[in-house]
Formats: structure tokens, sequence, C-alpha cells
């Protein structure tokens, strides 16, 4: 039941992220993007990490992909014409530096299989809030508080970065 | 189960990240691949916190989410300022700064 699941989820994040570098649209992509990301939430929950699972609906495919959207919204970008239709040099070495990046990753992957047990016992316990926001609050309290000011800095930086009256010299 | 499956799923994710990255003119786009790849990396940190029963690749998954969500709202502010000065997010026609 597990093997079906997981192949359910795996097909369908594959399936969305080769639709996502394959539309011309930019939202088509940035929704493709979206099931890309609840698939891999399924797979987390199938790791029975329950805490990330919805953790990445919550910041990746709720917050991130909304902050997405609304650039693209405002950006109001036609579609890509000419996007595969002729034959360059650009999508020969893309092609090539990705099929030698998988390579790379399927002989590292294939050089420790055999090795790698089952899912963990201790997983019942480990993927909950519980034993994450101990962790979080306790060993890693000075992390969490450095984040903080992490994204203060990038909440501060992108209103910096993206006012209008930065970009004093082109007024359209 | 084995996993072995989860850590293959990761690496066919990445791939497509990077021959997006690659490919595709559109920053938007190129961004969107960036963030495919940080989420396969997830998906291996929780793999292998799964099969240790080991909480800290979860806590490392966690700021990573954190480092993301800043990457997103930073890179798009810098993909706005770009549209305002050139008028296009194509790549290949912002070369200021191209040798």
């Amino acid at each position: 039941m597990e093997t079906y699941i997981f192949i359910l989820f795996a097909t369908l994040a594959v399936a969305a992220a080769i639709g996502m570098i394959t539309s011309r649209n930019t939202v088509n992509s940035a929704l493709f993007l979206v099931l890309n990301l609840i698939s891999v939430a399924g797979i987390f929950l199938l790791l029975k990490a329950q805490f990330l699972a919805v953790v990445q609906v919550l910041v990746y495919g709720g917050a991130i992909m909304v902050l997405f959207l609304f650039v693209i919204m405002l950006l109001n970008l036609s579609d890509e014409e000419q996007m595969l239709s002729k034959f360059s040099v650009r999508y020969a070495v893309g092609f090539f530096l990705g099929v030698i990046v998988l390579s790379q990753l399927l002989y590292a992957i294939a050089s420790i299989t055999g090795t790698l047990p089952q899912i963990h016992p201790e997983m019942e316990r480990v993927g909950t809030v519980e034993t994450i926001g101990d962790a979080l609050f306790t060993v890693y309290m000075l992390p969490v508080l450095v984040t903080a000011i992490l994204l203060t800095a990038a909440v501060v930086g992108a209103l910096l970065l993206a006012q209008r009256k930065i970009s004093g010299k082109v007024d359209k | 189960m084995e996993m072995d499956w989860y850590l293959g799923l990761s690496a066919v994710l990445f791939t497509i990240g990077v021959i997006g990255v690659l490919t595709r003119k559109n920053a938007i786009v190129i961004f969107m691949c960036a963030e495919l790849m940080l989420n396969s990396v997830n998906l291996t940190l929780v793999s292998f916190s799964a099969q240790l029963g080991d909480v800290h690749g979860q806590i490392l998954v966690f700021f990573a989410l954190c480092v993301a969500a800043a990457e997103a709202a930073v890179g798009l502010a810098i993909i706005i300022a770009i549209y305002r000065n050139n008028l296009t997010v194509d790549v290949t026609r912002i070369n200021l700064l191209r040798w």
C-alpha cells in the first residue's frame, strides 16, 4: 500500500516538475510548482514527518507561491514565443549538463544502496511537532533567533529593493 | 519500502531543476527551478532523517525553509527592480554586467 502511494506521489511530483519547465505560460509554471510541492509534502507524510509536511504546504505551497503569483501578476508577462522551436547550443549544453548531474547523483546513491534500512521505528515519535519544537527551542535556540534576524533583514531588503525611487533614471 | 527510492526521486527532481535553470530564459521560471532544487534537497534530508530516526535532519529542513522564504522575498524584489529598469525578465537580454 505504501509503495502505491509513493508511486502516485512520485509520478505526480516528477510530472509536475517536467510540466513546470516545459510550459510557456509563467502562471502555469507556478501552478505546476504548487502541485509538485504538495506531492512532495505527501511524500514527507509517507516518511512520517508530519510537521514538515504541514509546514511545506503552508510556507511553500501557500506563502512563497502566492508571492510568486503576485510578482507574475505585477509584471504582466506575456507568453514566451519560440521557447523550444529552434535548436541552440544553450539547450544542448543544458540537457547534457543535466544528464551528467543525474548520472552523478544516481551513481552516488547506487554506491550506498543496500545499506539503507527501512524507516526507523523512532520516526513515529521524531516527526511530530512536539519533538521538533522541543529541539528547536532548547538546543537550537540561537539559530532560531538568527533566523528571526534573517527574516527581518529579508523583509527590509525586499522593501528597499522593490521601492520605486531606486530606479530613478528610467521613467516610463 | 526501500529508502533509495526516495533518494532517486530527489535526484530526479534536482536534475529537472538543473535542466530548467540551464535552459529557460524567464528569470521567474529560473527562480522557481531553484526552489524546486532546494525542495528536492529537503526531501533528501527528510529521508535520511527518517532512515536514522534522528530529528536533526528535520531541523535542518526547517531552517532551509526559512532561508528559502527569505531568498524568495529578496530574489523577487530584485526581479521587480530589474523589470523596472529593463522592462524584461529575459535573462539573455539582461547583459549589463555580462562579459
